[in-house]
């Protein structure tokens, strides 16, 4: 079944959020995600200073079958991006919430998080989309 | 209500993820297509390819009919058997489908044509066969399997009866030979060595089976799609259609001018467009550095004008992105791929970029 984890705030584009100890938030794609795309071959990351916001796209995973645009979940500045994912793009597929993470963001208002959806209301989003 | 080959519940059992193709519900891969392709590169995979067209030609003028339904001459063919890969045009020169067409006898032939056209292609045979008295027969009882990779003749050949595999076993590249209802030939869509197989839909499940115990791994038209086009070979619908002829397709080399008195449809047109001089052509192309290339993406030929990608992938084999791209007649060396607004370079290389596992261009 699909690996939700429940620390995580998910948006309906499928992104994932975890907010770190300093407050910044890292972002990737979720494992189901990952899954309907198929083998990544390549990950265009956003710009460090890049300010973004939210539901902006702001990267790009491509797998063999398709490009498809990451929406950033909340607003903010791109602290950080995962430079792996240049060599190692399977990584969004083996360990979408670990080593695939794709950027962090020094969110401009974190109250954006609470328009995210927690682990089970995102379950309950997987569940309605397949109808 | 989509179409189901009679392996439908062997890919369901595999894990295939099935999307719809041309109205069939086929695997698209079976979790990896990254996997699927290097088995097929380096082992042996097999393709389920029951979806495609298997139609029969029969009458004593189907020799002649061919001659004038094709823009490649089966006179070609000599030898019981043999295969010859060819165009069928209209009237104005454009590709209503390629096809593959084995000679058997002079009153029969057997052609296998994509999924997708089936419909109009079915409706331009018989249109154009009346006259010929040729009687054209689907064959809709009858499933298809490719196996393909450096491994799979001696993968399969075990696995047929004996008749079978000792016809088999001496086949030539672009051979087929029967057996019973059994029709076994040393073509594919990969550019690896292997067969093709037209079986009884009765026995396609357990000869899949057989198969996969030999460790040939079922591989998805994910994987097939990625094959083919390192092994430069034309997806029709996407390099070519009514709106381009063979010599805008890169396909000028199965077009057969000799001898000019040969009639085909779509000759004149063709003539004309030859002695007029095509203003596109079909390259292949390799990004220079990071990204995918994708179909439909824009392609700018700086002094020649501007052309398009008409199937564009990521190559496994390569770790680089490549494509075919229709461009300018007169586009160089190189060109600028237009990625998501950012001008990339590309350089014109020729087709194949893979055969039998090695690169055939320089990275």
């Amino acid at each position: 079944m699909s690996n939700i984890p429940v620390e995580l705030k998910y948006a309906k584009s499928h992104e994932w959020a975890r907010v770190n100890d300093d407050g910044s938030v890292t972002v990737g794609i979720s494992d189901t995600a990952q899954d309907q795309l198929g083998d990544m071959v390549f990950i265009e990351v956003p710009e460090v200073g890049q300010t973004v916001t939210a539901e902006e796209a702001c990267a790009v995973v491509e797998s063999v079958k398709a490009a498809s645009d990451v929406y950033a979940p909340l607003g903010g500045e791109v602290v950080e991006v995962n430079e792996g994912l240049a060599d190692s793009p399977e990584a969004v597929n083996n360990d979408a919430y670990g080593e695939g993470w794709i950027f962090r963001l020094e969110p401009a208002d974190a109250g954006e998080l609470g328009a995210l959806m927690d682990a089970d209301a995102y379950e309950v989003f997987l569940a309605s989309e397949d109808h | 209500m989509a179409n189901k080959t009679p392996l439908y519940d062997e890919h369901v059992a595999d894990g295939g993820k099935l999307v719809d193709f041309a109205g069939w519900d086929m695997p698209i891969n079976y979790g990896s297509q990254l996997e699927e392709h290097r088995q097929v590169r380096t082992d042996a995979g097999m393709f389920d390819v029951s979806h495609m067209t298997v139609v029969d030609l029969t009458g004593d003028r189907t020799r002649e009919f061919l001659r004038y339904l094709l823009a490649n001459n089966v006179d070609r063919l000599k030898d019981s058997g043999k295969a010859l890969y060819s165009c069928m045009l209209n009237e104005s020169g454009g590709v209503i489908d390629d096809l593959i067409v084995y000679f058997l006898q002079d009153n029969f032939f057997r052609m296998v044509v994509n999924a997708g056209t089936h419909d109009k292609d079915i409706a331009w045979l018989e249109k154009q066969a009346a006259a010929f008295d040729v009687a054209v027969t689907e064959r809709p009882e009858l499933a298809m399997i490719a196996v393909q990779g450096p491994n799979a003749r001696e993968k399969a050949l075990p696995l047929l009866s004996d008749a079978a595999r000792a016809a088999a076993s001496e086949l030539k590249p672009f051979f087929g030979a029967f057996d019973g209802d059994w029709f076994i030939a040393r073509t594919g869509y990969t550019g690896e060595d292997g067969f093709e197989i037209v079986l009884p839909a009765s026995e396609a499940v357990t000869f899949w089976q057989n198969l996969r115990a030999a460790g040939v791994k079922p591989t998805g038209l994910g994987a097939r799609d990625t094959l083919r086009l390192e092994a430069g070979m034309n997806l029709y619908g996407a390099d070519m259609d009514e709106s381009t002829s063979p010599l805008e397709a890169a396909l000028g080399w199965t077009v057969a001018w000799e001898p000019p008195e040969r009639d085909f449809i779509g000759r004149a047109a063709l003539e004309q467009q030859r002695q007029a001089g095509t203003t596109q052509k079909l390259v292949g192309l390799l990004l220079e550095g990071k990204g995918v290339l994708r179909n439909h993406q824009k392609v700018v030929a700086e002094g020649a004008g501007e052309g398009e990608i008409t199937s564009g992938s990521f190559s496994p084999t390569l770790q680089r992105a490549i494509a075919f791209a229709r461009v300018p007649k007169a586009t160089g060396d190189t060109c600028q791929v237009d990625i998501r607004g950012k001008l990339l370079t590309a350089r014109v290389v020729k087709p194949p970029f893979v055969r039998n596992g090695e690169a055939q261009i320089e990275l």
